[in-house]
């Protein structure tokens, strides 16, 4: 809660709030009152993007992956292990090209923190995978297919004795630790604690302090690095956090692709009665990490709903209506979902229209969806954004990436509600096409 | 009762596929026969995906079922033969790329093939789902698949062109790096001097024909279909 009268405010009210803390941010102190100017300025057009005004200009904004990284001379493996060069990399890639928003040095990830938990979802750089590369996720069967009952019941309890010891070698124990609801009367408090004292579990609460004082040291050191990008080049942070749509957290996360699509057919009942446990938890997971960053836009990538993965009717049936009830609880609480639609959504953009989404209150971030379509379906709905190919910015030319986002701003762009941004996490960039796409940007998106 | 049995798999009626497999094998319909009926349902499925009716879904479940199935009469080694093609098929889907690459390799005698398909998602890059269903439907359409599974060496791909001979390269990749990956295993392939005498084609989120140029392979395909399609024409039997 952000106000005291919290509760008694509209979605609008919030929203408007949130921005104003956005705009303010508390604790920057600006360099100069240009970049206080810039910053502003930057969250505005933002903003009036989101409302489907006009902005003075259309603002750019690329995904970036590990190319900040890369372009400031160090590997990924050294960006997430040393925290002065990731801070110095990142701070050369934003001066250098002055795009309006940050991308945060928070993703890319804490790799000594990692490494003390053993965790196993991921390769990393110099941990399964090359140090130049990104991290990577490995598919696997973390819930299995009769636990369905055991997260349903109590997902809290299921992550902590069911999953966490799957996916990090240092809670492998906790299968054996006591619920903490069984917390409820005195006799039971010693029968909690007794797999407290277990030679396994005390070492993995040792682990999980070291990992603790690790993690400080980490937020300060993204804390520090991204605060200099604010307070010197006057970027706001793109995003505030993460959630996901309940369909993915179970997809991804827990049951692996291809048993979650073999759950459409062997356990349809169960599967949504999880993924509406997960509503919830996805809405307070963006709504924390908004606060805490006192920014209101909340990044949503899609993985499992694209056109090829489900039939139009699964799509309503068990992708959608989940998603749209994390969206309405956002805009309910006046977050910006900021949908990351990865892969070709041809199929699914009358869902996206849905009226039942406010207007002016979500951006639709496309891979390869077609963007006149999803113009002429979202115009006076809602913002769209993305679609460069990656591929434009490693093997195109300077002059082809000018034509792609002049063509894209004017369809796409016409009449505003456009943000200009990539169609995918940038990591191979030649530099000069990224300084195409913003010269360009500049160039083609001016509305007045 | 095969015919209730295709129609079970084809429509997706997965407790009722595996009923009437166990009822037809205690019928002493034989393990052959039931296997060539579960092949021609897989081929439908397949085809059925092809034009856009079924989904990754609906494949992932196909393939289940074929699983479930030779799971009935895994112990009857006179069997084994005639399960090959239908257990290459369930690792296809599933991603077991090992077992995958030993039935293709193992067993002679099935029915001519199309082509050989060297497959692998590259160097760099560890997802293998776009990579295994055009595997999988490569090899329901009668293409003989070698499958390096994931994070493939271009040297790797040298290597198994040479003993594979393939007739056609097919590489997958979903991370931007897949790009790079790609380009160098053309460069490692024109260098051993097997550029050629292979078509290569290039697959995944990425891949556009901005990257096909870039890597100069000879064609990219959108999804599995496009794969079939472009495998097809290359081979002359489009």
């Amino acid at each position: 809660m952000l106000t005291e009268n919290w509760s008694e405010l509209t979605s609008c009210e919030r929203f408007e709030e949130r921005f104003k803390r956005w705009m303010n941010p508390p604790g920057v102190e600006f360099a100069s009152s240009e970049v206080r100017q810039a910053y502003v300025e930057r969250t505005q057009i933002i903003k009036e993007a989101i409302e489907l005004k006009k902005p003075l200009r259309v603002p750019i904004s690329p995904i970036m992956g590990t190319f900040p990284a890369a372009y400031g001379g160090i590997t990924v493996q050294e960006a997430m292990y040393d925290y002065q060069k990731m801070s110095d990399a990142y701070y050369k890639f934003h001066r250098d090209f002055q795009v309006d928003t940050l991308s945060s040095t928070f993703m890319a990830g804490p790799g000594k923190i990692l490494e003390i938990l053993d965790y196993r979802l991921y390769k990393w750089a110099g941990h399964g995978t090359p140090p130049t590369s990104s991290y990577q996720c490995q598919e696997g069967e973390y819930m299995r297919e009769d636990e369905y009952d055991l997260l349903i019941n109590d997902p809290t309890n299921f992550w902590i004795r069911c999953y966490l010891p799957r996916v990090f070698g240092a809670f492998a124990s906790w299968t054996a630790l006591s619920p903490f609801t069984d917390l409820v009367e005195l006799p039971f408090v010693g029968a909690v604690m007794i797999p407290m004292g277990l030679p396994a579990v005390r070492e993995s609460l040792k682990k999980l302090m070291e990992a603790g004082e690790a993690a400080i040291e980490w937020i300060e050191a993204v804390k520090a690095a991204d605060g200099r990008i604010t307070a010197e080049i006057g970027l706001p942070a793109l995003f505030g956090g993460f959630c996901k749509a309940p369909f993915d957290t179970l997809g991804d996360t827990l049951r692996g692709t291809q048993n979650i699509m073999l759950d459409l057919y062997r356990r349809p009942g169960k599967l949504m009665e999880a993924m509406e446990r997960l509503v919830p938890i996805n809405i307070d997971m963006a709504v924390r990490s908004s606060e805490a960053n006192n920014n209101p836009m909340i990044f949503i990538p899609l993985h499992k709903g694209d056109d090829s993965f489900m039939s139009p009717r699964d799509f309503a049936r068990f992708y959608w209506p989940t998603l749209k009830k994390v969206l309405l609880g956002l805009i309910e609480e006046g977050i910006v979902p900021c949908v990351f639609v990865e892969g070709s959504y041809n199929q699914r953009l009358d869902f996206l229209a849905d009226p039942e989404l406010p207007e002016g209150r979500i951006i639709w971030i496309f891979d390869k969806t077609d963007m006149r379509a999803a113009k002429e379906k979202l115009a006076g709905r809602a913002c769209i954004a993305g679609n460069v190919p990656a591929s434009m910015f490693l093997a195109g030319t300077p002059l082809q990436m000018e034509q792609y986002v002049r063509d894209l701003i004017e369809t796409a762009g016409k009449d505003g509600g456009f943000i200009l941004a990539t169609g995918a996490v940038l990591d191979d960039v030649r530099p000069e096409n990224l300084q195409a796409m913003i010269e360009a940007g500049l160039k083609y998106g001016r509305y007045s | 009762m095969l015919d209730k049995l295709y129609h079970a798999i084809v429509e997706m009626r997965e407790p009722e596929a595996l009923q009437l497999a166990e009822e037809a094998l205690k019928s002493g319909i034989s393990p052959l026969m039931l296997m060539d009926c579960c092949r021609q349902a897989v081929v439908e499925v397949g085809q059925r995906y092809q034009s856009g009716r079924y989904y990754l879904a609906e494949l992932m479940l196909a393939g289940q079922m074929l699983t479930q199935i030779s799971a009935l009469f895994a112990d009857s080694s006179w069997a084994r033969a005639g399960l090959m093609l239908t257990e290459q098929m369930l690792k296809e889907i599933s991603g077991s790329r090992e077992e995958s690459a030993a039935a293709t390799e193992g067993e002679g005698g099935q029915r001519p093939k199309l082509g050989r398909v060297l497959m692998g998602t590259v160097k760099g890059d560890i997802h293998d789902i776009g990579k295994n269903i055009v595997t999988f439907m490569l090899d329901i359409n009668g293409f003989e698949v070698r499958d390096l599974g994931v994070d493939v060496d271009p040297q790797v791909f040298v290597k198994e062109a040479m003993s594979f001979q393939p007739h056609i390269v097919g590489m997958s990749g979903l991370l931007t790096l897949a790009c790079e990956s790609m380009e160098e295993t053309v460069r490692a392939l024109e260098t051993a001097g097997l550029r050629e005498n292979i078509k290569i084609m290039i697959g995944g989120a990425p891949i556009n024909e901005q990257v096909r140029e870039y890597t100069r392979a000879d064609a990219w395909g959108k999804d599995a279909v496009a794969a079939v399609a472009l495998a097809k024409k290359w081979m002359g039997v489009a």
